[in-house]
């Protein structure tokens, strides 16, 4: 009873909060928009009774949305320049988050604690007002300009701000601890004699590192990787706010079509695709935990 | 002293013979903490060295130093006549097998043995038989394929040795190896180290807090007390010519008695206890001084019946407290004075048929070269 209690908590929880709300998206995707509230037919008629409603409400269903993004290149193009941009910004934050890892693993025990507290710190602000933050640090007039000016740097500002480098800083910035953690939770428990043990067999620092702490890290490294690229695929707001009129996201995309358009079955379409095109990640990043259970069980 | 003859190894009495090591005044501070105190010690190749002491007495860091991974504050370090001092561990021909293993537990058995010559200059298609070699030597062939985390932890340690072992160093560590194995395993393994050293002819030094351990393996013993070395010679010398207290108490069991030494020619005669007669012991020393005398239980044999007169030395007391072995017996005699002697006699009569139960007046007695006079 108890067993089966425990099984089966986590499948409501799922039920609850990823499969009823993705149907309900689904079901939207598969109407069409119409002037009403809410703004999408068909809608299920009561009067019919519940059984021959839900089969008249299912035989008017159609992909005539999916056809269209498809057809339409404005989306295939949000979807590859979000791909790209998440994929670059999650390299990024690899090559800054990696090293910070490395060195919280590497200090005095004493430090470790302190420096994990500020790692985590920022998320005790609301993320806006940091996005916001870096608007007052990148613009033409902000602060990175004025010092580089005063420092004699440049010559005139640069412009940063409403461009896809300022999405990159913003993406990497916000989810930097999500690669921090990982990595550093693998490095951490990484034993400092193994890397003893390699350069006494002939390696020196440099190749000890390659063939030792980044290899015993790549679970780490893998998490990280997708705990930025999921949320960056899909983010909307850091785009919105410091990226220019040319920079295309999915996000973006899909924001415009709820709230400007109105067209809710478009807008679901695209994100059940969304949706499907994280899938294949997401199913990584599972396998990529589980083995890595597996090695410390 | 017995001279060094061409079957036995000793080529720590051969004054022409070169040492592979030499430590020479080496100290090592940490902070203000010294860890090892003007240390000097030569090492000769093909030797099995023991490294023994109590935690923390600086046997690892001595180890350490060896293998090119702490510097001495002061003195010189030589490896077959070259100053190792600086000279980072991938550059020295000398491999240490970690008291944690530290094995990399991403690759196989066979990419743990393989690593390090991979690193080095062999050949690359000579690799696989020289780790073949090694997975036979040490009995893992059937392993070769797992990850360290699917092997026990004796076969761990198996891996540890051969991965050390296969670059042929001129000389190999060995901090702890059997540490963490039990009891009946570690003697397993000690005899297969001992065979493995003869077969590859490799200089062992080995660390270990475990006195029986030292003396099973080594060609000779050094033992360390609070980074200085207290003793360095074989194990029976050790065993049975200990040169202090410290040694005597520290290797195997052993009966201390304090007391005043007289010299008559060359034997003491030490007082030790009103009314008790003196002990009499063979030593060198010239001068009367104050002294420990020192005596092994199984020096000291036990009877009912008085021990005849010409017996160097004879004590009467009462049996205290009898620890039965299995194969010996340790029986704890108090004398009229309440000091209390251990005597030690091997088990090879059934135990319905021992003499002597609790409370029985015995007799002590043991010849003037049983024990030894200490003074330091
Ligand atoms: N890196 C270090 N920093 C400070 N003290 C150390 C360091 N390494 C060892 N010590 C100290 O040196 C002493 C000897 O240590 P060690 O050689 O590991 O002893 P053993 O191996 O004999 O148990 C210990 O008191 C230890 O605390
Ligand atoms: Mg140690």
């Amino acid at each position: 009873m108890r067993r089966a209690f425990l099984i089966l908590v986590p499948y409501i929880w799922l039920l609850v909060l990823f499969l009823a709300p993705f149907l309900i998206v689904l079901r939207i995707s598969l109407s069409d928009p119409a002037l009403a509230i809410p703004p999408y037919v068909p809608q299920l008629d009561a009067a019919e009774g519940v059984w021959p409603g839900i089969v008249n409400l299912v035989s008017q269903f159609d992909l005539e949305n999916y056809a269209f993004l498809t057809g339409d290149d404005l989306y295939w193009k949000a979807y590859l320049s979000s791909l790209q941009i998440a994929v670059v910004s999650t390299f990024l934050t690899l090559l800054v988050g990696f090293p910070i890892a490395y060195g919280m693993a590497r200090a005095p025990v004493e430090w470790r604690a302190t420096l994990m507290m500020l790692v985590i710190l920022p998320f005790w602000t609301s993320f806006l007002i940091r996005v916001y933050a870096w608007i007052g640090i990148l613009g033409t007039e902000g602060y990175l300009n004025q010092l580089l000016l005063s420092v004699g740097v440049i010559d005139a500002p640069l412009a940063i701000l409403n461009t896809n480098i300022a999405v990159y800083i913003g993406i990497v910035y916000t989810y930097l601890p999500f690669m921090v953690l990982p990595i550093y939770a693998a490095l951490e428990k990484m034993d400092d004699s193994l890397l003893e043990a390699a350069e006494d067999l002939g390696c020196t620092r440099t190749s000890a590192f390659w063939l030792v702490t980044v290899p015993l890290s790549k679970t780490g490294i893998i998490a990280g990787c997708f705990l930025v690229f999921i949320p960056a695929l899909g983010e909307f707001v850091i785009p919105s706010l410091l990226g220019g009129s040319d920079t295309l996201m999915i996000g973006k995309v899909l924001w415009e079509e709820f709230f400007s358009n109105r067209d809710w079955p478009v807008a679901s379409t695209v994100a059940v695709i969304l949706l499907l095109i994280l899938i294949i990640p997401i199913i990584l990043f599972q396998r990529n935990e589980q083995k890595q259970r597996e090695m410390d069980g | 002293m017995a001279q060094p003859s061409q079957d036995v190894f000793a080529p720590w009495e051969d004054a022409t013979e070169k040492p592979l090591i030499r430590f020479k005044n080496v100290t090592k501070r940490f902070g203000d903490f010294t860890a090892i105190d003007d240390l000097t010690l030569d090492i000769y190749a093909k030797e099995f060295f023991a490294l023994l002491g109590p935690s923390g007495c600086g046997k690892t860091t001595l180890m350490r130093m060896l293998g090119g991974f702490e510097k001495p504050t002061t003195g010189a370090i030589e490896l077959d006549g070259r100053d190792i001092v600086g000279v980072p561990p991938n550059k020295l021909a000398v491999n240490m097998m970690f008291q944690s293993y530290a094995l990399f537990p991403h690759l196989s058995v066979y990419d743990n043995i393989a690593f390090g010559l991979k690193r080095g200059t062999m050949d690359k298609a000579d690799i696989p038989g020289r780790v073949d070699e090694m997975l036979r030597l040490t009995r893992l062939q059937q392993f070769a394929k797992r990850k360290p985390h699917q092997i026990s932890g004796g076969q761990r340690q198996r891996v540890a040795l051969a991965r050390s072992l296969a670059k042929a160093p001129k000389l190999l560590l060995l901090d702890e190896p059997l540490g963490a194995l039990d009891k009946k395993l570690r003697q397993d393994t000690q005899f297969e180290l001992m065979d493995i050293q003869e077969k590859t002819g490799t200089t062992f030094v080995i660390v270990t807090h475990d006195q029986e351990e030292a003396m099973t393996v080594a060609s000779r013993v050094a033992v360390m007390d609070a980074g200085v070395i207290v003793q360095v010679a074989t194990p029976d010398a050790i065993y049975e010519t200990p040169n202090s207290t410290y040694v005597a108490d520290f290797i195997g069991d052993v009966n201390l008695i304090e007391g005043y030494a007289a010299i008559k020619g060359n034997r003491a005669e030490i007082t030790w206890a009103e009314g008790q007669p003196v002990i009499t012991a063979k030593t060198d020393l010239k001068a009367g001084t104050k002294c420990t005398f020192a005596i092994r239980p199984e020096k000291v044999a036990i009877t009912a019946e008085e021990p005849p007169e010409n017996r160097a030395n004879r004590v009467q007391g009462k049996v205290l407290d009898i620890a039965y072995l299995g194969n010996i017996s340790t029986y704890h005699v108090e004398l009229p004075d309440g000091k209390v002697i251990k005597a030690q006699t091997a088990n090879d009569r059934r135990i319905a048929r021992r003499s002597f139960t609790w409370e029985d007046p015995v007799w002590l007695s043991w010849t003037d070269t049983a024990g030894v006079v200490l003074t330091k």
